[in-house]
């Protein structure tokens, strides 16, 4: 599309509702992130922040609002129509297919926007990136570690060569030193000029890295500013309420 | 037991476990990437079924062309009953797609009877299906051995496009987790359509040796291959394509032993055994012999 001027932004959602059945969970969101940005929405659990992101990616259907994206109105759209035109999705939980080998996640990552040659030198890259997966690359995605779990789900997102990354909670129940390789690898990524839209409960560290941040609660937004002004205009405790540091174990 | 008993045991066992195995991985294909237990799975066959009597009876087309044009009518009624029945409950609940298995069931079984016959028709099967063959000093009919050797060849090409090919990874994901694979950009419409299309050429396949050994076709038959089936695939186990294939084998395993082992006088109770071991299934190892790594995800 011819519309996509330097200033506008590559995502942008206007005032997003989204309900699981009769109960509202986001109540008229709006947030934008721009090309090569590391936005962060952090939040206590329920706040809607894994919501909106499942919404983005189409997984949920907005009751009303807007997402735009690239330039296009992409509201209502398909899973698989969104990863088709740049969108990726690290999911929450990583959603690893368990009996799949490392190979066959990374290829299914690729599905929608698969090129022969450029998988084989985004291989090579990744090795580079996450080395334990060339170690494991032919076993089954299930015998992995939660850490190794959650660096296949990133490299699965990253390997269509998405526009627009979002990361669902990746820091979520790792052990404190995969918490630091994680973060470690979304700051290599955010220089490699990756957009990035970061949701995270562990809230210390996503605010440390992030461009912006937008700080939710109850569905709708609290905060959206720069995080090192966010301590002084928001109750920080309740954005800390959600984010002990690290998880309990791996 | 002496040898020529026990190679006409395997054989028997053989060729019935490899069309019931065809028969269970035709409803798993469908179950693994819907979660839907396809009613109408029995009824894809039946289509088959009748097409094969049509064209047998009406014309005199090579046998090739006609299991051909069977299968592929199974095929047929398999894609359009997802794009007209099964597509618009989709994201509905489970039980709305489960009835509406049941309707497409219901309603092509009625088509049958008020546009074909209540009654049952002859289907021409061709002589070298039944020629006998000598083997091991016995003799059997070759449609025995065709259908143990079509069922490893077709096993085969399964294997090699689900392992091997960005279509069968992306159907093994879309079965473990839909929501991911269309994350992926794994269309949901188009492993879906992939499934139904397996599933009615399997059917395809299964009405050309069904028909061989029942000889006729009619609105009903397709009851007792669902049933099998359902059976296969609770020995089995629901989640996995090779636990369909190990379910049906093991029914006729099972079947067998009872024909042979059971007193004339009980011999009528084979299927009341037979249920009975599917209960204790159920109740001992519901998830069937192959597990499969449905929504199985480790912790940690």
């Amino acid at each position: 599309m011819s519309n996509i001027t330097e200033n506008a932004p590559i995502l942008q959602v206007t005032d997003l509702y989204v309900a699981y059945g009769p109960i509202l969970a986001l109540h008229g969101i709006s947030l934008e992130v721009h090309k090569g940005e590391l936005v962060s929405i952090c939040g206590v659990n329920g706040a809607g922040k894994s919501t909106v992101l499942k919404a983005i990616a189409g997984v949920l259907k907005p009751r009303s609002g807007s997402i735009r994206f690239k330039g296009k109105d992409v509201t209502g759209w398909k899973p698989e129509q969104l990863h088709k035109h740049g969108m990726a999705l690290v999911p929450e939980g990583r959603e690893i297919f368990p009996s799949l080998t490392v190979e066959e996640n990374l290829r299914l990552g690729a599905f929608g926007r698969y090129q022969a040659r450029r998988f084989a030198e985004d291989l090579e890259d990744f090795f580079t990136l996450f080395p334990i997966l060339k170690e494991r690359y032919h076993q089954a995605g299930g015998l992995l570690s939660g850490g190794e779990q959650q660096m296949l789900a990133i490299a699965r997102g990253l390997i269509s060569h998405p526009d627009l990354l979002m990361m669902d909670e990746p820091s979520l129940g790792l052990s404190p030193n995969r918490v630091d390789q994680i973060f470690e690898l979304i700051m290599e990524l955010k220089s490699r000029g990756i957009t990035i839209l970061l949701v995270e409960q562990n809230a210390q560290r996503a605010l440390e890295i992030a461009d912006r941040a937008y700080l939710f609660s109850n569905g709708r937004v609290e905060y959206a500013g720069r995080p090192q002004d966010m301590a002084g205009k928001v109750d920080i405790t309740s954005v800390y309420l959600g984010g002990q540091k690290g998880g309990d174990v791996e | 037991m002496n040898a020529q008993i026990f190679f006409e045991f395997a054989i028997n066992v053989l060729s019935m476990g490899s069309l019931y195995a065809l028969i269970a991985l035709g409803l798993v294909f469908v179950f693994g990437i819907c979660k839907l237990i396809n009613f109408a799975y029995g009824e894809f066959i039946t289509v088959g079924a009748y097409v094969l009597y049509f064209l047998g009876v009406f014309t005199s087309l090579p046998w090739p062309l006609v299991f051909l044009i069977g299968i592929l009518s199974s095929v047929a009624v398999g894609y359009l009953s997802e794009l007209v029945a099964f597509r618009p409950f989709r994201g509905r609940s489970l039980d709305a797609l489960l009835v509406t298995s049941f309707a497409v069931s219901v309603i092509l079984q009625r088509l049958f009877q008020l546009g074909i016959s209540p009654r049952s028709k002859a289907v021409p099967v061709p002589a070298f299906f039944n020629m006998n063959i000598e083997l091991f000093g016995l003799t059997t009919p070759l449609r025995n051995l065709l259908i143990i050797a079509i069922t490893v060849v077709l096993l085969l090409i399964l294997t090699v496009i689900m392992k091997y090919t960005v279509l069968g990874v992306a159907m093994r994901g879309a079965s473990e987790n839909f929501v991911t694979a269309r994350l992926m950009g794994v269309p949901a419409n188009l492993v879906i359509s992939v499934a139904f299309i397996i599933s009615g050429f399997l059917a395809g396949v299964v009405a050309i040796f069904w028909t061989a050994r029942t000889g006729s076709a009619e609105p009903l038959m397709g009851m007792s291959p669902l049933l099998i089936g359902f059976i296969a695939v609770v020995i089995g186990g629901m989640h996995s394509l090779p636990g369909a294939v190990v379910g049906g084998y093991v029914y006729a395993l099972i079947a067998n032993i009872l024909s042979l082992t059971l007193p004339t006088s009980l011999l009528s109770f084979r299927d009341a055994v037979m249920f009975a071991i599917v209960i204790a299934f159920l109740v001992l190892k519901p998830e069937g012999l192959l597990r499969g790594n449905y929504q199985e995800e480790r912790v940690g």
